[in-house]
């Protein structure tokens, strides 16, 4: 039998998946693709980040090589022009004919331009290809001011598109009484509307522009109620318009308004033509998300396939980051009293707005909106959608557990099987199971492999590791947290253990409660746990410590190592600063300032190591611990002494708390900083922990990291004298110490924690768990016994014997180092 | 020097190789630890496996990257049968001490040389550098 033609009009990211979804379901058709724009299918979601540094590659779905291996004719910047439904043939621009059988048009939308006096001019622009991205950033050089008109959900992008492209001054104008209207309240608006002004975007409620100003280049927007605004550039984000042009000219039903008219198989009129995505009418709806475009493609091949898969409609709850600002709608957001019950929470300080409607039975969750904070969107959704009943107290669902009590709500495994987990792939939670299940399948990346849950959107991903995590363990598969092959014991089962058994050595450790000969994971983390315990020095077991730890020294390319001494709080006397260049300079080494405000000097010979550290020694210095999982630096900017907004003295606190947690070993390596005044020229809030002055004391926050996923440290306390400030890191940072997995930072930690930040508040300053005392007193055991490690190695002459490369050379440096020179310091050669 | 001259012969008798080279002592490696000892122009790692009661050598460096490293790796065992490994300390790739074959994955593969200790001397065969 012949293959049958299947022509698909519009190469956008529906008829993309159109695409992968008939060929994945069958053989028996031909498919021939016309695009309008030059380009293949690409990621329109997040196409602002075509401005923070992704390229047109990175945003594109396919390949050509893709369309040629499927065996699909693929004819880009060729628009069809016309169809003649009674030949079934399609003309395109380029004069290219084409029978089909069926025909899918899939030809998206256009962005909606307002007939305002003045569109034309130049200097205003839409928000939709790549093209028009490409159009901004050239204007956008010249621009300091620019406005997007309208805040919908798009507007708002735009809005970021705009910051991104370094545009100082920013607008949003909105028609209506509030930022987008179609997915949260008026309460919502109004935080959101605050976050946007902190990030310099200026919003306009109640405008009516009534024309764009200037001669032929924009100036400014005239509005119905006299006022104006200057700008140099504006994006028109005012809504869509279905593209249905060809549906038109070929007679097919559309809507006066707009919309290929199509039932429940995505058929239109014809009932040999479809139409998928923002061009399709469906119950007098036109669905501009990407979720139930990807559904339309998936009916309409089905049903080429000859399956009854109907479309009924689609849940248009969204959750996305606009600008770094969460913000989520779901259900029916907008109902309220007395229909509903609605539970409301609002945050004005941080920023967060939650809102929640539930039957007035309490038993069941309608909908709500999340601003800020939308970390429990998919759980809510999922609610809402399986219509699962409630917990007694429905408030926890947004505001977290309260008291260190038991979790939260339901968990992703109590969901029905048939809970959409992945809207924009649709895969049900049943699927994502039995894949785990069936292929013996461990990872999320396995399972996207396998399932495609989480290649879209990605909002799903958290869920589906949890489902991962959970179908493992059910099956018990996943036994738990444990350390590695030779310990089936989590790092805080172990630490307990170890305290209280009093085990003071790795081999005793592995005797009494591991097995095997231990490895590369469990070693450090014992030494980590033995030595946040008893604080003996490292050297005593060096072969149990990473390379870093075992020779006090940081390895780097070329197997030289890089030596960090201890600049308290970055303060450091002109005598000190001229000692170390004059060991870089005796010993060649390179210098570079680093982020913690330390002076980090690279290419040491590990047999050069005790000499090097003599001479510091000698100068004053210790160890910074910079090789560690440990305390790293306190930051500080200058503060009161000499900065005139000062309020404390940052430097001297800074030092007396660097001074104090100096040597502590960590799970992970710990970062502090204190900063003078809420100018926070000292970036504490991006510290593990960080102290910030205020006219009445310090204000405590913790569990902040830079690194690859960078997070803002929390507010503990605020307004709190010096000691009490003390006291409650001593508690943070033992109770960290005592209870984080390796390698987690107090972010991690933090986020992994049942409770959150309310139940570790508790902790430490209401001392819920009664352990604060324990805590305090295992950080004054950690003080008084700390003591310089390089001082005690280069004292002991057996220890010190250890730092030679070559055992029967001990003079002899390692003869395969080699360094080139780079600006006149020397640099390790490339690898 | 006359001594350890002797036992290399002695050794050599034993093990009828010709090719034993003089290390070092046993007590210059740390216990459950490893050194780099100097042959000629190469690097030899040689590991101390006290927990096992075992001694093992191997090149010093790591294919991954080719740095002199291993010797300054942390050693263990992996999988049911306890294979000895040693990790490097740059990016964690293990190999087996035993056998040389890397235990990460990757298509490396590392010498590896038998060792004998006697009288607090530890001697390396290297027939085949």
């Amino acid at each position: 039998m012949a293959k049958q033609n299947v022509v698909i009009i519009g190469n956008g990211m529906v008829g993309h998946k159109f695409c992968e979804k008939l060929t994945a379901k069958s053989n028996d058709f031909q498919l021939v693709v016309f695009g309008e724009e030059p380009r293949i299918a690409y990621d329109r979601v997040h196409l602002s980040s075509y401005f923070d540094g992704k390229t047109a590659e990175d945003l594109s779905l396919s390949t050509i090589d893709w369309y040629r291996q499927n065996n699909i004719q693929l004819f880009l910047g060729d628009a069809v022009t016309e169809v003649n439904r009674t030949e079934k043939i399609v003309h395109t621009q380029s004069g290219k004919t084409q029978r089909y059988d069926y025909l899918i048009i899939a030809t998206g939308s256009a962005p909606f331009v307002p007939n305002i006096p003045g569109v034309e001019k130049e200097g205003v622009f839409v928000y939709r290809t790549i093209e028009d991205l490409d159009k901004m950033k050239a204007h956008a050089s010249k621009c300091k001011s620019g406005a997007v008109m309208g805040g919908g959900l798009l507007g708002l992008e735009a809005g970021k598109a705009l910051l991104d492209l370094g545009i100082k001054e920013t607008h949003i104008v909105e028609f209506a009484s509030r930022l987008m209207p179609r997915q949260i309240d008026d309460a919502g608006s109004k935080l959101l509307q605050g976050k946007l002004a902190q990030l310099n975007l200026t919003v306009h409620l109640n405008k009516n522009t009534s024309s764009v100003l200037g001669e032929n280049e924009i100036t400014g927007l005239a509005f119905a109620d006299g006022s104006e605004l200057a700008l140099d550039m504006l994006v028109i984000s005012a809504g869509i318009r279905p593209r249905d042009e060809i549906a038109r000219l070929c007679g097919l039903e559309v809507s006066s308004r707009g919309g290929i008219v199509v039932n429940e198989f995505m058929q239109t009129s014809d009932e040999s033509i479809f139409a998928i995505g923002e061009c399709a009418l469906f119950n007098s709806m036109i669905y501009g998300l990407v979720a139930p475009g990807y559904e339309m493609a998936e009916v309409a091949a089905s049903f080429l396939c000859k399956s009854d898969k109907q479309f009924k409609g689609f849940d248009m709850s969204t959750k996305l980051k606009l600008i770094g600002v969460d913000v989520a709608s779901f259900g029916d957001a907008f109902i309220s009293e007395p229909d509903c019950t609605s539970i409301i929470f609002e945050d004005t300080h941080k920023g967060v707005y939650k809102r929640i409607n539930i039957t007035n039975d309490g038993k069941q969750l309608l909908g709500g909106i999340l601003i800020g904070d939308a970390e429990a969107y998919n759980m809510l959704l999922q609610t809402t959608n399986n219509k699962i009943v409630l917990p007694p107290n429905p408030e926890d669902l947004i505001l977290g557990a309260r008291g260190g009590e038991s979790n939260v709500g339901a968990s992703v495994m109590g969901l029905p099987d048939d809970a959409l987990i992945c809207s924009c792939e649709a895969v049900t939670k049943g699927a994502i199971c039995s894949a785990v299940i069936d292929q013996d399948l461990k990872t999320f990346d396995e399972v996207k492999k396998c399932t495609k849950a989480g290649s879209g959107c990605g909002g799903c991903v958290p869920m589906v590791k949890d489902l991962i995590n959970g179908t493992l363990t059910e099956n018990g598969m996943y036994i738990k947290n444990v350390l590695c092959e030779h310990f089936d014991y989590s790092r805080q089962e172990l630490l307990d253990l170890i305290k209280m058994n009093k085990i003071e050595t790795y081999d005793q450790v592995l005797d009494t409660f591991g097995k095997g000969d231990g490895c590369e994971v469990c070693k450090p983390a014992v030494a980590s746990i033995l030595a946040s315990l008893w604080n003996d020095l490292i050297l005593k077991q060096d072969t149990i410590q990473d390379s870093n730890d075992r020779f006090l020294a940081n390895i780097q390319k070329g197997g030289t190592y890089s030596v960090v001494p201890r600049i308290p709080g970055g303060e450091i006397t002109p005598d000190k600063l001229i000692v170390i260049g004059q060991v870089a300079k005796e010993f060649n080494l390179y210098t570079k300032i680093t982020g913690g405000q330390r002076i980090d000097l690279f290419g040491a010979h590990l047999v050069d190591l005790p000499a090097i550290w003599s001479k510091l020694i000698d100068a004053g210095f210790e160890s910074g611990h910079a090789y560690g999982k440990s305390l790293r630096t306190v930051k500080s900017c200058v503060g009161s002494t000499w900065c005139r907004f000062g309020l404390h003295d940052s430097v001297s606190f800074a030092i007396e708390i660097e001074d104090r947690y100096k040597g502590l070993r960590s799970p992970h390596k710990l970062k502090g900083g204190v900063s003078g005044c809420i100018r926070e020229c000292a970036e504490a809030k991006s510290k593990d922990f960080g102290i910030i002055a205020t006219e009445k004391g310090w204000n405590l926050y913790i569990c902040g990291n830079g690194g690859s996923k960078p997070q803002h440290a929390e507010l503990l306390a605020s307004d709190i004298d010096s000691e009490t400030c003390i006291r409650y890191l001593d508690r943070f940072l033992m109770f960290y110490v005592r209870t984080a997995d390796p390698l987690t930072r107090t972010a991690t930690w933090l986020n992994k924690m049942d409770g959150g930040m309310a139940y570790l508040k508790n902790v430490i300053i209401n001392d819920s768990l009664g352990i604060a005392d324990e805590l305090e007193e295992a950080m004054r055991y950690h003080i008084s016994t700390y003591a310089c490690e390089w001082k005690a190695a280069i004292e002991n002459p057996e220890m010190r014997k250890r730092f030679s490369h070559f055992i029967n050379a001990p003079e002899e440096k390692d003869p395969s180092v080699k360094f080139e020179t780079m600006r006149d310091q020397v640099k390790a050669e490339t690898w | 020097m006359s001594e350890i001259i002797e036992l290399n012969r002695e050794i050599e008798k034993l093990q009828g190789a010709e090719d034993l080279f003089f290390a070092c002592y046993s007590d210059d490696v740390p216990q459950n630890g490893g050194v780099c000892v100097k042959y000629k122009n190469e690097q030899i790692a040689i590991f101390n496996f006290t927990r096992r009661g075992e001694w093992y050598a191997t090149q010093n460096m790591c294919p991954h990257k080719q740095q002199m490293a291993l010797s300054r790796g942390m050693i263990g065992s992996s999988g049911e049968d306890c294979e000895p490994k040693v990790a490097c300390p740059f990016h964690k790739k293990s190999f087996s001490l035993k056998t040389g074959d890397c235990l990460t994955g990757e298509e490396y593969k590392i010498k590896t040389f038998p060792v004998t200790v006697s009288g607090g001397k530890v001697f390396i065969t290297v027939t085949n550098v």
